[in-house]
């Protein structure tokens, strides 16, 4: 039971670390809510263009955009914890071995709670500014309390399917000392199979039903499908199938490279 | 005034230098960064290859055309960033009181600030623009003449002119807020990001917006349409030459900024 307790505190400190940038979090819901509005009219002109092609309800886009939007800083992937890739190339980490709790856990909690935090800041006065905005660029209501219970559960699961993918870039890092060519590639990948750069509907048919199955689809495509009722009956329960799965193979298989990488760490700096 | 026009375009290609080499004493994380960003913005590609896929075209716009409009924002975003990414970071400078130093040499403060920073891993954008306007210019069914030609040159030296204006007067917040403004950003990186589409897409109160408040549609929407051919008027093509005006009124800003400069950092 302590042995939680001890996560949970560097849960804690993140979070409250987190929630000090107050004025940053207010000005990037701003620039937030430009870039969100610029995206529907995008998207509504594409639907003016060829309605018929067009894969989803408007509404449901938009709601998906101003929800990206809110929970941004939680599945944006470029937003790595820059410290713990610091202290692995700095030679910190030796203090973070030397410490009697497992590095995994440690960096997961942290990971999540800086993450939480971000979002938990931002979406607040984001979600108020899309709820009052003009007809067809407000963000509509859950489409049903059901979907509204879902939508918060499949959120929860897929922040850890985000922080569980993250573990990989960080474990990477023991690996190879210049992380940074390497990241990137890995950023550019989910960006686009997790639905960042076009949500998952707009692609075509055969790239969807494969790009549905990798744990990306798992991050924020899921819950913000169900928010907006585009994702329901079978195919919703298929998909948080898919986000458990994920998230439990992620997390073992990360746990044993974890392993693998600390038995054969070099300490650099000093 | 010839002598010192001389002698700050010499101090400007030495900073050039000294930047150059220093990024190469680092070659595979060189290698790997302009990889790195040339796949990077294979994204935004494919996924616009995606949306016109599935719809065809968008309000008129067929695929080819908005590849050679995106390539251009693309490689003017890349070519300011390159070149102004001083600006970029000046918010850095400033907290760190690295600008008092400036303040002491005896050179312009606006040549120091762009020397201190070239980032040359955005040739991997410049690539990756080049590659994407080859490709339009073989889909799309634009006739290359001269006039066309010199608006695409135009474009480039304004766009590019513009997205440094921005970096300038992102700088010149600086000299208030001590940290750089995010809600600046969404001229520059909100401008790359959605400018890939023309901007009458988004509409005619878009399309205002972005003529009067900040002169977008000068450097892509009016040059664009003389380029694809939708009009004849050959003037539209040098409308990007304009945003050599809003430079001076950003360097303005700057001006008035340093002015109320109070040292911070230790």
């Amino acid at each position: 039971m302590t042995k939680y307790k001890t996560y949970f505190s560097f849960f804690r400190i993140r979070f409250n670390m987190g929630l000090q940038y107050r004025v940053a979090a207010v000005s990037g819901a701003a620039t937030q809510l430009l870039w969100g509005l610029m995206e529907c009219l995008a998207f509504m002109a594409f639907q003016r263009s060829a309605p018929e092609a067009y894969p989803m309800a408007v509404s449901a886009t938009v709601s998906y955009v101003w929800l990206r939007e809110a929970f941004f800083s939680a599945f944006t992937t470029w937003n790595a914890d820059q410290d713990i890739f610091d202290s692995i190339v700095n030679g910190g980490i030796a203090y973070e071995l030397c410490r009697p709790v497992s590095i995994y856990h440690m960096w997961f909690a942290k990971t999540t709670a800086s993450r939480a935090a971000g979002a938990g800041l931002r979406c607040i006065p984001l979600l108020l500014a899309a709820s009052i905005l003009p007809r067809p660029y407000r963000l509509s209501l859950p489409a049903s309390p059901l979907h509204f219970v879902l939508f918060t559960i499949t959120l929860l699961l897929g922040l850890g399917v985000t922080v569980a993918f993250c573990m990989f870039t960080y474990i990477l890092a023991f690996f190879t000392i210049s992380p940074q060519g390497l990241r990137m590639l890995l950023t550019s990948m989910i960006d686009f199979l997790s639905g960042a750069i076009i949500p998952l509907p707009f692609m075509p048919d055969a790239v969807r039903s494969i790009v549905e199955l990798l744990p990306f689809a798992g991050m924020f495509n899921v819950p913000l499908l169900i928010y907006s009722g585009e994702l329901a009956g079978a195919a919703m329960y298929r998909g948080i199938g898919l986000q458990c799965f994920w998230l439990v193979t992620l997390v073992i298989s990360g746990r044993i490279l974890c392993r693998v990488a600390e038995r054969r760490i070099v300490v650099q700096g000093g | 005034m010839k002598e010192k026009i001389k002698s700050n375009v010499k101090l400007y290609f030495h900073y050039l230098s000294v930047a150059l080499r220093s990024t190469m004493q680092y070659k595979t994380s060189f290698y790997l960064m302009v990889t790195g960003r040339f796949l990077l913005f294979f994204n935004g590609i494919l996924g616009v290859y995606f949306m016109f896929s599935r719809f065809g075209h968008v309000k008129g716009y067929t695929f080819g055309e908005v590849l050679l409009c995106f390539a251009i924002i693309q490689a003017d975003f890349a070519l300011a960033e390159c070149i102004g990414s001083g600006f970029a970071a000046f918010a850095g400078i400033v907290r760190q009181g690295e600008f008092d130093r400036v303040l002491l040499r005896p050179r312009s403060t606006i040549l120091q600030v762009l020397g201190s920073q070239f980032r040359i891993d955005r040739i991997g954008l410049i690539f990756q623009a080049v590659f994407m306007f080859t490709y339009g210019v073989v889909i799309s069914p634009v006739e290359w003449t001269f006039g066309r030609i010199m608006t695409v040159c135009f474009m480039l030296l304004g766009g590019t002119t513009l997205f440094v204006s921005f970096f300038l007067l992102r700088a010149a917040f600086t000299f208030f807020t001590l940290d750089g403004i995010e809600l600046v950003n969404i001229l520059t990186y909100g401008a790359q990001e959605h400018g890939k589409y023309p901007i009458d897409i988004y509409g005619k109160k878009m399309l205002k917006f972005c003529t009067y408040v900040i002169p977008y549609t000068l450097i892509q929407y009016y040059p664009l349409q003389y380029l694809l051919g939708r009009t004849n008027r050959w003037y539209y093509g040098v409308y990007p030459l304009c945003a050599l005006y809003f430079l001076l009124i950003c360097y303005g800003m700057w001006r008035f900024g340093m002015r109320h400069y109070q040292s911070a950092g230790s």
